[in-house]
């Protein structure tokens, strides 16, 4: 489904005259269905292969090869804007360590418009949008209200589900559930599993991967750069 | 894939110079010195610029003060003439011709059927002391509309729309407020449906909670009516909130191009950087 070929990422800051590398010589691979988990200290480049992996850095070197159902298999580091775009919205989805939300959108609106974006008619995208919100506790009261007033747990979860509503092929999970209490991680771990049944690959950076235990069956760590069964 | 289809206009080698060019600066490998040529003074306000608009999409454009975004806006309006460069719209012909080089009749045309202008100041997309209604009905009169009951229904559907309320279409913009302004130049820009739509700093100089019903405002229009729109912006936060793709402007060029989280988290022109890590 995925396969992350010997990438390397380095950012140059002008105004230090700096050269910073984030990751030398990355491989790794996900199978369909397959869940990946990345561990490694803080600073070693696990956010990097994410955000390579999205498309928001791009790597100097390497390939990031993805079998697309729409594209067929393509290099994420070839393509187009036009297509990643696409991708992004119909295939991949990605939750960050922090909550970008839209100023002025209540919670039901941004989990329903990430529905919209893949097409899906209204009415079910507002059905289903509801469901993800129960699922995730995020009170009725809430629905109505702008997320930039939710606690972090609640935005968190708010942020999990509007990914993963849509059920995406490939799902990438960046610490989703470094600030949440017991109960919380464990609807989201409840979620991944439900989506693992029905499909979506998942590659994911978790502090406490024994979570994952019996959902995770691959670990990538960042020191040995290496990949081995779990 | 990215083909024709998805395309909605297409900018090439672009360019407006305020002056005659001499030998030195027609020689696109010599230096400026930034924006102006140092032997006979041309300002190059806009200099071999190139990018195309998908379907529905956002697309943004920041960059310092004097780094050509709202010439270049202002050629893609027709407002003025380019010096340089092809211009093509899909909706327009099949997009065959370099629309920059049609004549003032079929541009005027364009200007009327498919593109939709709004200023960054008021003054220049709206006549400020007629009423609102009557700046709509002049722009639908332009646009071909000639019954009267349409051009009301129209008005009163994208006044109400930009939440004006209608019990002050008959007044003159010029008894409203700057946000409120701004609002019924967008209404007027949306009257006849354009399918792209240019905007040039809309929220400048408004208050943040204006500015945000303005923004709110300009993504449900996008959403809703699944219109292409240029916005131009100084505020990385307005381009991050609605722009698909970014593009970075830096005397009268372009620095760098991409999806917005790339430009936003990842820059890699000196310019781009300065800007991100707000250390200008
Ligand atoms: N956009 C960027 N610009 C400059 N340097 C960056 C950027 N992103 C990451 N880095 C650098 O690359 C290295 C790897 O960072 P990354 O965020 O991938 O680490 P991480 O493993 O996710 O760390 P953490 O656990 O703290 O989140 C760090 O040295 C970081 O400072
Ligand atoms: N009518 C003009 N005559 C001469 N120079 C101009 C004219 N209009 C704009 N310029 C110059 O072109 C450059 C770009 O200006 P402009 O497009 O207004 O910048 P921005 O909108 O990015 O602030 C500046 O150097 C400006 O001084
Ligand atoms: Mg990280
Ligand atoms: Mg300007
Ligand atoms: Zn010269």
């Amino acid at each position: 489904m995925l396969s992350v070929q010997n990438i390397s990422k380095s950012f140059t800051i002008h105004h230090l005259k700096q050269t910073r590398t984030a990751i030398g010589g990355v491989s790794l691979h996900v199978d369909k269905g397959g869940f990946l988990g990345i561990v490694g200290k803080s600073g070693s480049g696990k956010s990097t292969i994410l955000k390579s992996i999205y498309g928001t850095y791009k790597p100097d070197a390497g390939a990031i090869m993805y079998d697309s159902q729409e594209h067929g298999t393509v290099n994420i580091l070839d393509i187009s804007d036009y297509d990643l775009i696409r991708l992004r919205r119909t295939e991949i989805g990605y939750v960050s360590q922090f909550l970008k939300v839209m100023p002025r959108t209540t919670s039901l609106e941004l989990v329903t418009q990430s529905l919209l974006e893949m097409g899906e008619p209204q009415e079910i995208a507002l059905d289903k949008a509801k469901d993800a919100l129960r699922h995730y506790d995020i009170p009725e009261s809430l629905w109505n209200n702008y997320p930039n007033t939710f606690s972090g747990g609640e935005k968190l979860r708010l942020n999990i589900a509007r990914a993963t509503v849509k059920a995406p092929r490939l799902l990438l999970l960046d610490e989703p559930t470094a600030s949440l209490d017991y109960d919380s991680k464990l609807k989201v771990r409840e979620a991944i599993s439900k989506l693992k049944a029905n499909g979506t690959t998942l590659i994911g950076i978790f502090h406490d991967l024994d979570f994952m235990e019996g959902l995770c069956d691959h670990v990538y760590d960042m020191n040995e750069k290496a990949q081995q069964v779990i | 894939m990215s083909t024709h289809d998805n395309i909605a206009l297409s900018v090439r080698g672009a360019g407006k110079f305020y002056g005659d060019r001499c030998n030195y600066c027609r020689n696109e490998n010599n230096p400026l010195n930034n924006n102006i040529c140092p032997y006979c003074r041309t300002v190059f306000a806009v200099d071999d610029v190139s990018f195309d608009l998908y379907k529905g999409e956002i697309l943004g454009i920041v960059g310092e003060s004097g780094s050509g975004k709202s010439t270049l806006m202002k050629m893609l309006y027709f407002d003025q003439e380019r010096s340089a460069g092809e211009y093509y719209i899909t909706g327009y012909a099949e997009g065959v011709p370099n629309v920059f080089t049609l004549s003032s009749q079929h541009r005027r045309e364009i200007q009327n059927e498919i593109l939709g202008m709004v200023y960054q100041n008021p003054v220049y997309g709206l006549k400020m002391d007629f009423s609102s209604m009557s700046n709509i009905a002049e722009k639908l009169i332009a646009a071909g509309s000639r019954n009267v009951g349409e051009m009301t229904a129209a008005g009163d559907h994208f006044l109400d729309k930009v939440n004006i309320p209608l019990d002050r279409k008959f007044e003159p913009p010029e008894n409203f407020s700057g946000g409120m302004q701004q609002r019924v130049q967008i209404a007027k820009a949306l009257s006849n449906y354009p399918p792209i739509l240019l905007l040039d700093e809309v929220t400048t100089g408004l208050d943040v909670s204006v500015q945000a019903d303005v923004l709110e405002l300009i993504k449900e229009i996008q959403r809703e009516l699944g219109i292409s729109m240029i916005v131009v912006s100084h505020d990385l936060a307005i381009i991050r909130m609605l722009c698909d793709r970014t593009m970075v402007m830096l005397n009268g060029s372009v620095a760098e191009a991409g999806i917005t989280d790339q430009i936003l988290e990842d820059p890699k022109h000196h310019y781009t950087q300065q800007l991100v890590y707000s250390i200008l």
